[in-house]
């Protein structure tokens, strides 16, 4: 379960205050899929970096899991993201010159787990790239890439699963397979977070959370 | 695990950068290959020079006069050291083996029309093995040539040959300052010392020497070699104490003659040896300094290139440390593969120095220390100046970092 209470984060642009998360509160129960909507700007992309612990709010607290993250260092920060946290991005940023296998592997390479391999390994045939394991990210489509992107978000079994625009960056067929494939993981249970400008994503999630000018406006399911 | 993973995904890098990585690790190749050169070029002059000194004894005393002048007003040596100090200590000091009388200076030879200007040394024929001077070919004087003001001359090898050319040097007449000697012996090459060539010089009897040739009733100096076994120290001192009496010195008078121990000019050229040999490795440790700025000027701009990556390595748990750790490790593998072969290119270096034609008197000597200082050297360099590209890459912020294009 995820709470978040009057979390406040604000930037200094040029000299004038902007007010990116304006006493936010919601909760997010385990096993569910949630879409976090709203136009640029309206502060959604600075409740995923803290939702995905790359920030910490101003005041507010941020509650995973049972544990308060939001006042933890650098070093504990980067343990929470490693175990509990799996982020999937637009751009799928995967590492260069690494198979997928080896992309899927580092985050138990970071977490010191022993047989990184076999976890690795299941995870890629649970997004279907059972066959493609040995494959650098350059000889991959763009759909496939996303694939090893979601493996290696769902590796170290995370409390959530934090999505970044996931199908931003593909044709819209290839990106109802992503959404197939998501929504599948949702079924097995999986806390599934999608931060989306597109309304159609939306639709697939559950439950809603609509943001502006740095509040939930709006909320469904929740 | 992560280790291994971490130096593949480094050699990695390096390998798609070939001419880059390449041209990075050029300065360290270099700085390696020119310290090992260096310090093999050093350790070979530095056996040179002790094998040179070894040679002629390490039980030798040379005394010569003490310097004219006082006050620190210096002109020239006195000219108070006689042939009798040098009998009155062969005769009457314990432990002495032998003792050669040494006169000389430069002289005009003269060869049918061949003039010549050369170092001539008067002494006796205990001086041949004082300092281990064989005569290869016909043979040194003797104590009764050198007791009957003999006109017999040895000559150097360098001598014979300006002299003489291709022809027989053995039973020809030379003239030294006019007077006729015969040519009875030459030594065998020495090789050049740097003061004093041993092999371009003319041997012949103190007595000759000091009556005919010079005029002169002192000596240069003379040499004293101690019997085996006997204490070097303990005969230097009986030395000072006889020619202070002899020169009928007051005690508080300091001596107006100096003596030189063999072992400890060793000693002294041994450690201006250990001086010099430093002096080069530091020269050329200079280029393996700058070999290092190039490494960390490549590694900023590796760690630029690949902000995303470091953001996306934050993003699913690198802690700092491991961000640190693995540039840092780049930055030693790099300097790492560029010390090995830049010990492969020094020590090819120290190999060729001495077959290159001008060069063929060089020696070189690869010591197993010079490897691994510089190894160790050039590790050290690529932890230092890896260490502030991989800070910088550390402390990146994780959202910057992702949102780098």
């Amino acid at each position: 379960m995820i709470s978040a209470e009057h979390l406040v984060k604000t930037y200094n642009l040029g000299g004038s205050i902007i007010r990116a998360l304006d006493d936010v509160s919601f909760e997010i129960k385990d096993g569910t899929m949630t879409a976090i909507t709203g136009a640029s700007g309206s502060g959604k992309s600075t409740l995923m970096n803290v939702l995905g612990c790359l920030d910490q709010p101003d005041s507010g607290t941020y509650t995973l899991g049972g544990e308060d993250v939001s006042k933890l260092g650098k070093d504990r920060l980067a343990e929470i993201r490693n175990r509990r946290i799996g982020f999937i991005f637009q751009t799928f940023n995967l590492l260069p010159r690494m198979s997928a296998l080896e992309n899927v592997e580092l985050p138990l390479l970071y977490a010191g787990r022993s047989e990184a391999q076999a976890a690795a390994e299941a995870a890629l045939r649970t997004v279907g790239l059972g066959d493609r394991m040995y494959h650098e990210p350059n000889q991959l489509s763009g759909g496939q890439r996303q694939r090893v992107s979601i493996a290696r978000a769902i590796v170290s079994n995370p409390d959530i699963v934090l999505a970044d625009e996931p199908t931003g960056n593909l044709d819209s067929k290839t990106g109802v397979e992503i959404m197939a494939l998501l929504k599948a993981l949702h079924e097995q249970k999986r806390t599934i977070i999608i931060v989306t400008h597109d309304p159609d994503i939306a639709q697939h999630c559950s439950n809603e959370l609509h943001m502006r000018d740095g509040q939930i406006v709006e909320r469904r399911g929740t | 695990m992560l280790f291994w993973n971490i130096i593949k995904v480094a050699l990695k890098s390096l390998l798609a950068n070939k001419l880059r990585s390449f041209l990075a690790m050029l300065g360290i190749i270099i700085g390696v290959g020119a310290v090992i050169a260096m310090l093999a070029l050093g350790a070979g002059a530095q056996k040179q020079v002790l094998d040179r000194m070894t040679a002629m004894g390490t039980n030798l005393l040379i005394v010569r006069p003490g310097n004219r002048g006082t006050g620190g007003v210096m002109s020239g040596t006195q000219q108070n050291l006689t042939l009798e100090d040098a009998q009155a200590a062969a005769s009457s000091l314990a432990g002495i083996g032998s003792v050669a009388p040494v006169v000389g200076g430069n002289a005009q030879v003269k060869y049918m029309s061949k003039n010549n200007r050369v170092s001539i040394t008067g002494t006796a024929p205990t001086y041949f093995a004082i300092r281990s001077f064989s005569v290869e070919r016909g043979r040194p004087f003797t104590d009764s040539e050198a007791e009957r003001l003999a006109r017999v001359a040895v000559i150097g090898p360098t001598t014979a040959e300006t002299l003489f050319d291709t022809d027989e040097p053995l039973g020809q007449a030379i003239k030294l300052n006019g007077v006729n000697f015969t040519v009875i012996g030459v030594t065998k090459a020495k090789g050049d010392q740097g003061y004093a060539n041993p092999d371009d010089q003319v041997l012949i009897p103190y007595s000759t020497a000091m009556k005919q040739v010079f005029g002169v009733d002192y000596l240069r100096e003379f040499d004293i070699q101690a019997s085996d076994g006997a204490d070097i120290t303990q005969l230097q001192k009986d030395t000072t104490a006889l020619l202070r009496k002899r020169h009928r010195l007051q005690t508080d008078a300091a001596d107006d003659f100096n003596i030189r121990n063999q072992a400890e000019m060793l000693e002294t050229a041994s450690a201006m040896a250990s001086t010099f040999n430093l002096l080069l490795g530091g020269i050329a440790s200079i280029s393996l300094l700058v070999g290092g700025i190039g490494i960390m000027n490549i590694m900023l701009v590796t760690v630029t290139e690949r902000t995303r990556e470091i953001g996306v390595r934050k993003a699913i748990g690198a802690k700092d440390r491991d961000i640190l750790g693995q540039f840092l490790i780049e930055a030693i593998l790099m300097s790492g593969i560029g010390g090995i072969i830049g010990v492969g290119a020094g020590i090819g270096a120290a190999r060729i120095v001495p077959l290159i034609p001008g060069f063929t008197t060089f020696m070189t000597i690869v010591t197993p220390s010079s490897v691994v200082i510089s190894i160790s050297f050039a590790a050290a360099v690529g932890i230092f100046f890896g260490f502030y590209p991989a800070y910088r890459a550390a402390i990146l912020n994780p959202i910057d970092a992702l949102r780098y294009e």
